[in-house]
């Protein structure tokens, strides 16, 4: 295995090796260096440079045509559409109460997702950074789900809360009403919200592990030899030690959570009715799922969503500077 | 085999100039030292001979072609690094044959010069190891037997010593020296340890900001400086340095006065000097020792190492000196000596800091030690 | 009360505090792998088992025995009440509310017994036919050729262009570098959710929709891969480029042959989130790859849990095989893409 490996590195060597000699013979060596990036820029400006510009260019123009030049320039027109509401509060007013409802529940889903998912990572992570046995297993377990793909992830938790699945049998047993979770609008959300903090919490118990790792084991020592309680330690040592760590991951997990989309499709389909349709769903569908396609409209609703991103990220790379300046 | 030719050597970044115009010529066989203090130019100066910097301006001249425009490799040069840039993830065997590969030489050919680099450096046994599992020393010598398997026209040295402990650093010493003397290559040597330059050269360029300082035999340098720099880096402890003032001249020297009125004399050539010209006056701590005529001084320290002895002294205006005593002596802290500083050990150099002939050397030779 | 919450230091005993942090962990662990457990589980059961509720823990399967006289295997029952608790039978067949039985020890005697006082005798079974049908009746080996092929050639591309990129910028001066590296960076904060509809028109019009390639393209040049790529490059000491350089190497041999090398632990981190990121992808290839003969394993998984009448037998044991391949690699390199991952700061 390991000779096919270094037969087959030696191979791709010998294969590239005289076009860039020749190269460099012709350009000279210090222009090499773009041609090891012509490759890779090629590839990010034909699927992200363009695309973007074109994002733009769909998102003034109308008709279900993918080609630019059969469609029909209507400047701000998708934009008045997608903001037509009488109150921004109740989606019911709107004139795309569905792109409304989907940002409602993005909104929703955003804030409960991020608040208990970072709750209960930094639980997990401070109980994980004591000295206890088995700490290698603990942390794998938790992280594995993040590996899953979100189409298993949906399945595992589809299986277990179909109407005879194994949550309602417990249910039973212990004398209590079952529950259809998923055709309930309430409880399919609840559940969204659930399979999304129990699909991605593991990462990020690792990044507050390792924020919580590197904070000196020196600190708490002298805090015990001064009388510190355990709380007070926690709260007046730990947590603004760790501060930049969370924000990272706060913000890592705000600019996910707009996101969200594949295990939540899979497994609600963004029903019942609409209860858990969220943002990128209603892209997926109005752009692509149902016809005739509204290519415009998708267009403006990503360039709306880009906007939140572009707030989020930018806060994130303030947190990220503020992480290695104090670091 | 070749000789190395500088032409008014430039280096820029940008708008900054750090090597102004160098001409050196380094004679074929010779083993050429540069030496400087950190930041003076000389390691840029060996990458541009190397050809991994970019000449700004003027022209190389290796064997007597202009290489300017070569690539690192077309040099026919080799090189060792500070850090030995040893490649990690091959064994020692593959770290001396990679350069080899790369041109496509035959493979048994290749392998009888790694055998012979491997003997002549004693690697054998080391072969099949990584560097990783080597000491700082094998490492040394791996890096030397990479640029030896190269059989080049010039050897490099970046500060090749310099992470060594300091036993280890005077065996490499040696080490390096037989190279030369068994290969007999032009090799040209970086460092900032002037004691390196000392022991191992044939010539050696002094450099400082970007500009030679001076360039010739070790023992010329240390015989003539030719300002109060070169003076003052070459040879250790280093010179001391005593502000005078002339008070006149004669066939024999100059004679001095310190700011207290004490007379010196100096045997140098002194008519570039005026009387009342300020002038400073050196004096190689070796060359002082005490004497009941000399200079009146305060010993402040007294470092006693059995065969020989340092006294560090204070004169009566405050200079501080250091005078190196071979054997022991009977002088005690806090006590006061006095030293003589004989005319015909006594450097004197300008307000400019540029040196005036010194005119008694012959006498000297031989007998640098009373 | 909070002291479950900070630093324990090694002392030998264990304290309230520890029991409850061990109480956390043992419930989550619970929380985290039991679902998974149960998928795994219940894909060895047979059709009827999965329908069964309340469903039981292990695959369990009726137990059939032959009887002299009859021409198909009867099932076996235990009596549990009435006139003949505690007996084995075999039903010959039921009649309303009664099911006529024998022993198969005796099998002239025909025996009535109320069908609420017997129990079906069970035994574990592994109905391996739920995998195996996968290979017979469904496409599944398309499909996983499919997904494999796709994060196959995508991760080499991935690692051979992003590598080329992060060289570049990592080791060459040149100007332009913090602009080209500015313009990769910034892509980080265009996550490819935003651009479906442009990106979806270039795809189209380089006629790859339904081609593998249409996957592989736009996901080969990440922003997160030539940092990271870049981040580790910086560490390798200059002096080993400049040496390879004395010793002949041309600028891709340096590459190919000293930075690869050198950068194997950043490679192999790339490779895992590459092979992570294209098995695990979702909403591109349902937008580009719309006939199930170009589908992945997870269109196959989703189009398949969709179906009306959901065979879960077979959706079960399709979703553990897909799952199974990221599990294994993360088994045996646990600690490994755990360390990667939390010092990149990546997924």
């Amino acid at each position: 295995m390991a000779a096919i490996v270094r037969a087959l590195y030696e191979g791709a060597f010998n294969l590239f090796e005289k076009p860039m000699q020749m190269l460099q013979y012709s350009l000279g060596a210090h222009r090499m260096a773009w041609v090891f990036l012509l490759p890779n820029l090629l590839i990010f400006g034909l699927f992200t440079y363009l695309p973007i510009l074109l994002n733009v260019w769909y998102a003034g123009t109308s008709g279900d045509r993918i080609l630019l030049g059969e469609r029909d320039w209507t400047g701000a027109a998708n934009f008045a559409t997608l903001l037509d509401c009488g109150s921004y509060l109740d989606p019911n007013t709107c004139r795309r109460d569905l792109f409304w409802r989907a940002v409602h529940n993005t909104g929703w889903f955003v804030v409960l997702q991020v608040g208990f998912m970072i709750l209960l990572s930094l639980i997990a992570a401070l109980i994980l950074n004591r000295n206890i046995p088995l700490k290698g297993f603990f942390r794998a377990v938790f992280f594995y789900p993040v590996l899953l793909s979100p189409v298993v992830v949906a399945l595992i938790w589809k299986w277990i809360l179909q109407r005879n699945g194994v949550l309602n049998a417990g249910l039973d047993w212990a004398g209590m009403p079952t529950v259809n979770w998923l055709l309930d609008p309430s409880w399919a959300f609840f559940w969204i919200v659930f399979v999304s903090i129990w699909a991605n919490m593991g990462f990020y118990v690792l990044i507050l592990l390792a924020g919580l790792q590197s904070i000196p084991s020196d600190v708490y020592e002298a805090a015990e030899m001064d009388g510190t309680p355990a709380w007070r330690s926690l709260l007046r040592i730990t947590l603004p030690l760790l501060t930049p760590t969370l924000l990272v991951v706060m913000v890592l997990s705000l600019i996910r959570a707009v996101q969200a989309f594949d295990e939540i499709y899979v497994l609600t389909g963004g029903g019942p009715g609409s209860a858990t349709t969220l943002l990128i769903q209603y892209i997926y569908d109005v752009g692509f799922a149902t016809r005739p396609r509204q290519f415009g409209l998708a267009a403006a609703a990503s360039l709306l969503m880009a906007g939140v991103l572009l707030v989020l990220t930018l806060l994130q790379l303030a947190a990220t500077r503020k992480r290695a300046e104090d670091g | 085999m070749a000789e190395v030719e500088l032409r008014g050597i430039v280096k820029e970044y940008g708008a900054v100039r750090v090597v102004h115009g160098v001409d050196l010529t380094i004679e074929d066989g010779t083993f050429c030292v540069f030496v400087g203090p950190s930041g003076c130019g000389k390691s840029t100066l060996l990458r541009m001979i190397a050809g991994l910097e970019d000449i700004s301006g003027g022209d190389l001249l290796i064997g007597g072609e202009r290489v300017n425009d070569q690539r690192a490799a077309e040099r026919g040069l080799a090189m060792v690094f500070q850090t030995y840039a040893l490649y990690p993830h091959m064994s020692v065997r593959q770290n001396l044959a990679f350069g080899l590969e790369n041109i496509r030489m035959p493979k048994s050919e290749i392998a009888a010069r790694v055998d012979e680099a491997a003997r002549m450096l004693k690697l054998e046994p080391y072969l099949d190891r990584k560097p990783r599992a080597l000491s700082g020393g094998q490492r040394q010598r791996v890096a030397i037997g990479r640029a030896v398997v190269r059989e080049p026209k010039v050897f490099l040295f970046d500060e090749p010593l310099s992470n060594l402990d300091a036993e280890l650093r005077v065996s490499m010493r040696g080490e390096i020296a037989a190279l030369h003397r068994r290969v007999g290559n032009t090799m040209i040597y970086v460092t900032h340890d002037q004691v390196e330059a000392m022991t191992m050269a044939d010539k050696i360029v002094v450099l400082r900001d970007g500009r030679i300082e001076q360039a010739g035999a070790p023992i010329d340098l240390y015989n003539r400086p030719v300002n109060t720099f070169v003076a003052g880096f070459i040879g250790s402890p280093r010179m001391n340095f005593l502000p005078c003032k002339v008070t006149g001249h004669d066939a024999d020297g100059l004679t001095l006065q310190d700011a207290q009125g004490r007379p010196l004399r100096a045997a140098v050539d002194g008519r570039t000097v005026g009387e009342g010209d300020t002038v400073e006056l050196g004096i190689r701590p070796e060359h002082m020792h005490p004497d009941p005529e000399g200079y009146p001084v305060q010993v402040e320290n007294v470092e006693q190492l059995g065969g020989e002895s340092y006294l560090y002294v204070r004169t009566e205006t405050g200079v501080a000196l250091t005078a190196h005593l071979s054997g022991q002596t009977g002088l005690a802290r806090g006590g006061r000596a006095f030293l003589a500083i004989r005319p015909e050990f006594a450097h004197v150099f300008r307000k400019d800091g540029t040196a005036l002939p010194r005119l008694r050397l012959g006498e000297l030779e031989g007998d640098t030690r009373t | 009360m909070f002291g479950f919450l900070t630093l324990r230091r090694g002392r030998d005993r264990l304290d309230m505090t520890d029991w409850i942090a061990f109480g956390f962990l043992g419930f989550g662990v619970v929380l985290m792998l039991g679902p998974v457990l149960w998928l795994a589980l219940s894909s060895f059961k047979t059709e009827a088992a999965l329908q069964e509720y309340p469903p039981k823990l292990l695959p369990l399967a009726p137990q059939f025995v032959e009887v002299e006289g009859f021409e198909t295997a009867l099932q076996r029952f235990r009596v549990v009440a009435g006139e003949h608790a505690g007996r084995e039978l075999a039903q010959v067949r039921r009649v309303g509310l009664n099911a006529q039985m024998i022993d198969p020890a005796n099998p002239d005697e025909r025996l009535n017994v109320h069908i609420n006082d017997r129990e079906p005798v069970r035994a574990v079974r592994i109905a391996s036919e739920n995998y195996t049908g996968l290979f017979t009746r469904f496409n599944f080996l398309l499909y996983f050729w499919n997904s494999t092929f796709i994060t196959v050639a995508a991760t080499i591309l991935t690692v051979l262009f992003n590598s080329m990129a992060a060289f570049a910028l990592a080791k060459y001066r040149f100007t332009g570098r913090t602009a080209v590296f500015l313009l990769i960076i910034a892509t980080l904060m265009i996550p490819p959710t935003v651009t479906l509809v442009p990106l979806f028109l270039v795809v189209s019009q380089m006629g790859l929709i339904n081609s593998p390639w249409a996957v592989i393209w736009p996901a080969i040049a990440t922003p997160t891969g030539v940092f990271l790529l870049r981040q580790y490059m910086l560490t390798i000491p200059d002096d080993l480029l400049d040496a390879a350089r004395m010793d002949n190497a041309s600028e891709w041999r340096v590459y190919w042959k000293i930075v690869l090398p050198l950068s194997a632990p950043a490679l192999a981190v790339l490779i895992i989130f590459s092979v992570m990121w294209r098995w695990n992808e979702f909403l591109w290839p349902l937008i580009v790859l719309n006939r199930s003969e170009v589908f992945t394993l997870q269109l196959a998984l989703n189009s398949f849990q969709g179906e009306l009448q959901t065979a879960w037998s077979s959706l079960l044991a399709m979703t553990v095989l897909t799952l199974l391949p990221i599990t294994l690699v993360f088994a045996f390199l646990q600690k490994f893409i755990t360390q990667g991952i939390a010092q990149s700061g990546v997924k």
